[in-house]
């Protein structure tokens, strides 16, 4: 059950007090460290959401300072659209009030009990009120109101309120004085959070102050907002008893067919019709005076119907060139030699549209011997507890990670390398674990889902792992052929007092191959690739070459001309006699798409013949 | 031009050819392994077989070898040229101004030196290359003519004119270098430790048994070798060696009358096959009741390759190291300290020399 209906019944008895003492560790304050995570988490969420909505690029500023002890003073501002006056005491001064429950919606709101329950656990560790600065827009004044919550009627008690300047546009600053614990260098902090969080909304700029004073920004990598997630209705195959006779009881529809058709989506009239036919029920019957009985009786028609999958377009992924963004910004320090990510198509389970989308971050300066670090997210939010029980992990664990090149016990569990997995499932309504929000549950269509997309990053990092070892040995044999095989011969001619000997010959025999070495250069939004092509047969070569390109649009500057330009290749003739060189180049424009590492095919010539280059499997 | 720059230029006049002709470099020289060590009839000593192995710039280890090969050559020429030497160690240090010919390891260099002499079929010392190990110490009635480097020949008697450290052989002990002029001893003992060495000393044993004492330092010095191989062929003095009673000694032993498989292709220049085992023999471990130790692991299965080693095959050395394994003891030449300072030099040795042979 909810925990909003849950705490909504037990209200009448309980304080909320009582009831927040009690599922302290659902609502994320049983640890001191978790507390502190949890409110900065409740707060950022929420500017996050507000300024997405306003259609304002989120400026965030964190600040965690310690007052004495374990005392804490936590500021979240945001520059988003600022909270009318009137509303702001119920937004932080009473416990669920949120706008989100019941809304099928993609949003990050869903998954904390609220701002107000950070005010409530600031209140009651240490009895000073929450601090609300609000504006709602240029020419209007900001309001600076202290408040807590009275506790027995779950309503705000405004301790202060007054008018200040603020010269920020519009925005809200919100102050808690909280007991917790700030911890460093740890996966369950509030730096990790923030990181966590500067990976998937990009389009962020995150300042945080730490309680020694050290600043950290987390930079803006994109102008662009997501696209706005869209509210659908709930779907029939997902809808739950208890949700069904609260819909039947507030509906506005005056027939049991206008209402399904009207408050479900992929049902027709036409389809409404025939499920109350099958339920045995009175199409003209009014929703209200539908009984317990027949209302089981639909529940369990609306299984047996073939109806429509929901609509996707209500979800808003991060896509694929936004998270390696993310990931390339968040993890530069360390280097990382290959990022690659993928987004899925919208999938369904029991009625709820979500996508998972993935990414892996492998190599640099990440640690050779440890376990894969891995990032899980539901939509857009970090989850950092519960690492277990979430079917990320169970998704991870079920891929046999050896044949993508990292190192795992028997082919199950949590892989081992230098490498980061990131995994984010966007949905209408998560199926969490608990209410406590920290684990997806193990769906199979999630977990398959996940599971193929990460796949899909693998198997592009085992190519590029494939194609780097094979460069190695390549060029280990170009160190002996430029610099080793001449020095031998320069100095055995001087040695006898001879003319240095033409060594062209040996080399084609040491090679005995077409080497291609290529190399992207990204600069001023303008991605360069160079490929050097060199003949090292003894017999001349024809063969054709292609260049994947993200989309023909993007392209300019091929030379030398090419065979032709098709919408994801780039075509050339090559025509090389023994020992020639050759030189082409194309460039790429970066924009909303990156373009990092070249993927060169060739056709008409064994590829045992070519370092550099994988045979060509297409269309010629 | 010297012989050996003559021979050194051949690998260099090789490999300007392969490439003149369009051919991948590369030089041939003998496997040194054990399984490559074959008896050498007419020396009698090991030397290597016919199995031999290509190093060919078809691969980038075997080019970076053959350029080292290349400014070795060059430099040991440069060296001979201008009458200088230098030591493997100082060879090493050069390598570092040689650009991608610059070794890694000093292994490297000393391995290489050696390869030179396989192909060449010259020795160390006529390249100018000496090791840094000072010569042995030798103390017995015998006089030495050595030729100093200020080209003055002088007369050593290893009694008289040598403290109790006694007479330091140098790095080269060929004719040009030393000479024999006097010798008054009849036998040769070689002792592997210093501390053997000095008790035979301090007892007089060089002057009460007759003998030329030579402390072998361990793994003898290549000059150690040669210079009881000369004191065995020119003066014919039968020479036989003292050591602990382990598998690594007998490797030593082996090494001074075989030949050792690492200078397996100068064997007969080292090797004095007339050199005998005077012990500590595992025998001995019985008979004298020695204290003894415990063989370890390592020691184990050097027994057990030294059974499979050609050099070990006969029928002495068979049964020495069956009985070892079955005891499972080993011991010091000093062990002997047991039964008194004296009793190595009173009993041990007069008994086992007697057994030998010879007379007191
Ligand atoms: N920083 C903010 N800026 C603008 N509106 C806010 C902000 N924080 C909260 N709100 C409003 O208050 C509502 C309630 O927030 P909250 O209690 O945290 O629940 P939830 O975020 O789950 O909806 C939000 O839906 C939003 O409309």
């Amino acid at each position: 059950m909810p925990i909003a209906e849950e705490l909504a019944k037990k209200q009448r008895q309980i304080s909320i007090a009582e009831f927040f003492e009690k599922n302290k560790q659902i609502l994320g304050f049983d640890s001191l460290t978790r507390a502190l995570i949890t409110c900065v988490k409740e707060a950022v969420d929420n500017s996050l959401d507000a300024c997405e909505e306003a259609g304002i690029l989120p400026d965030i500023f964190v600040e965690i300072e310690q007052i004495d002890g374990d005392e804490y003073r936590i500021v979240v501002e945001d520059n988003g659209p600022g909270i009318v006056k009137s509303q702001i005491p119920h937004v932080f001064g009473r416990l669920l009030y949120g706008s989100r429950f019941h809304s099928l919606k993609q949003s990050r709101g869903q998954q904390g009990i609220g701002i107000s329950a950070a005010v409530l656990y600031s209140q009651l560790t240490t009895g000073k009120p929450a601090i609300i600065t609000s504006k709602i827009g240029e020419g209007f004044p900001a309001h600076r109101i202290e408040l807590i919550i009275d506790t027995k009627k779950n309503l705000p008690r405004i301790i202060k309120e007054e008018m200040v300047h603020w010269k920020k546009k519009s925005g809200t600053r919100v102050e808690l004085f909280v007991k917790g614990k700030y911890v460093k260098n740890r996966k369950q902090s509030v730096y990790e959070y923030l990181r966590s969080t500067a990976i998937v909304n990009p389009h962020a700029h995150i300042t945080f102050i730490e309680p020694d004073g050290n600043e950290i920004i987390f930079e803006r990598a994109v102008d662009e907002l997501p696209k706005q997630p869209k509210e659908i209705k709930p779907h029939p195959y997902g809808i739950e008893l208890g949700t069904l006779l609260k819909m039947l009881k507030e509906t506005k529809a005056k027939k049991i067919t206008t209402f399904l058709a009207s408050e479900f989506s992929s049902v027709s009239l036409q389809k409404a019709r025939q499920i109350v036919a099958k339920a045995g029920i009175d199409e003209n019957k009014e929703p209200a005076k539908i009984s317990l009985e027949e209302a089981k009786k639909i529940l369990e028609t609306f299984k047996k119907v073939k109806l429509m999958a929901p609509p996707t377009d209500c979800l808003s992924p991060i896509g694929e060139t936004l998270i390696k963004r993310g990931l390339r910004k968040e993890t530069a320090q360390l280097s990382p030699e290959f990022i690659s990510t993928d987004t899925r198509q919208p999938s369904v389970f029991a009625g709820t549209p979500f996508m998972v989308e993935t990414g892996i971050v492998y190599g640099g300066n990440l640690p050779k011997e440890e376990r894969v670090e891995i990032l899980r997210f539901a939509n857009r939010v970090p989850l950092l507890y519960q690492e277990g029980a979430c079917v990320i992990t169970e998704a991870i664990k079920n891929i046999d990670w050896r044949r993508y090149g990292l190192e795992q016990k028997g082919g199950k569990g949590i892989p081992y390398g230098p490498a980061i997995i990131l995994v984010h499932v966007a949905s209408v309504n998560i199926p969490f674990t608990s209410e406590s929000k920290e684990a997806i549950a193990n769906v199979e269509e999630i977990e398959k889902e996940i599971r193929l997309s990460l796949q899909q990053c693998a198997r592009r990092m085992k190519t590029h792992l494939s194609k780097k070892a094979k460069k190695e040995k390549a060029k280990s044999k170009f160190l002996l052929i430029s610099k080793i095989l001449p020095e031998i011969a320069r100095k055995a001619a001087e040695m006898l007092d001879k003319p240095v000997p033409p060594i062209d010959d040996v080399i084609s025999q040491i090679m005995n191959i077409v080497w291609i070495d290529d190399e992207v250069v990204t600069k001023d939004g303008m991605a360069e690739s160079k490929i050097k092509i060199i003949n090292y047969k003894r017999k001349p070569q024809e063969f054709i070459l292609y260049a994947e390109i993200p989309s023909k649009e993007y392209v300019m500057d091929v030379i030398p001309e090419p065979l032709e330009i098709r919408e994801r290749i780039i075509k050339w003739k090559i025509s090389l006699k023994p020992s020639e060189k050759l030189e082409l180049s194309f460039k790429i424009k970066c924009d909303g798409i990156d373009f990092d590492e070249n993927n060169l095919y060739v056709l008409g010539i064994d590829p045992v013949n070519i370092v550099g280059a994988e045979k060509w499997e297409g269309e010629e | 031009m010297s012989d050996a720059v003559k021979e050194l230029k051949k690998i260099a006049e090789k490999i300007y050819d392969d490439l003149a002709k369009g051919k991948i470099p590369s030089i041939e020289l003998p496997a040194r392994t054990k399984s490559n060590i074959v008896f050498d009839d007419r020396y009698r000593v090991w030397k290597y077989g016919s199995q031999n192995i290509t190093r060919s710039a078809v691969s980038l280890s075997g080019a970076y070898m053959l350029l080292r090969t290349m400014y070795v050559i060059d430099f040991i020429k440069d060296m001979i040229e201008q009458g200088k030497s230098s030591t493997l160690r100082e060879l090493y240090y050069i390598s570092e101004g040689w650009g991608e010919a610059k070794f890694n390891s000093q292994d490297e260099s000393d391995k290489l030196a050696e390869d030179l002499e396989i192909i060449t079929k010259k020795l160390r010392e006529d390249f100018k290359l000496r090791p840094e190990e000072d010569g042995a110490r030798v103390i017995g009635d015998i006089v030495i003519e050595e030729t100093t480097r200020k080209g003055e020949k002088r007369r050593i008697h290893c009694q008289d004119d040598v403290g109790d450290a006694g007479y330091s052989i140098p790095y080269n002990v060929e004719k040009e270098k030393l000479r024999f002029v006097e010798v008054n001893a009849d036998k040769v003992i070689a002792v592997e430790t210093g501390g053997m060495f000095d008790r035979l000393v301090e007892n007089r044993f060089d002057e009460k048994s007759n003998a030329i004492l030579v402390h072998l330092k361990g793994q003898p010095a290549r000059s150690t070798r040669r210079f009881i191989k000369r004191l065995n062929e020119e003066l014919n003095l039968p020479v036989v060696v003292f050591t602990d009673g382990d598998p690594w000694s007998y490797r030593i032993y082996a090494s001074v009358a075989y030949g050792a498989i690492k200078t397996a292709h100068i064997s007969e220049y080292l090797a004095t096959p007339a050199a005998q085992f005077l012990g500590v023999t595992p025998s001995d471990i019985l008979n004298y009741e020695l204290p003894s130790d415990d063989l370890t692991k390592e020691d184990i299965s050097a027994l057990q390759s030294e059974l499979s080693d050609p050099r070990f095959q006969d029928e002495f050395w068979l049964n020495e190291i069956k009985l070892q394994l079955e005891i499972k003891k080993k011991a010091e030449q000093q062990a002997l300290a047991k039964y008194g300072l004296d009793y190595v030099t009173d009993v041990y040795l007069p008994e086992k020399l007697a057994e030998m042979g010879y007379e007191m």
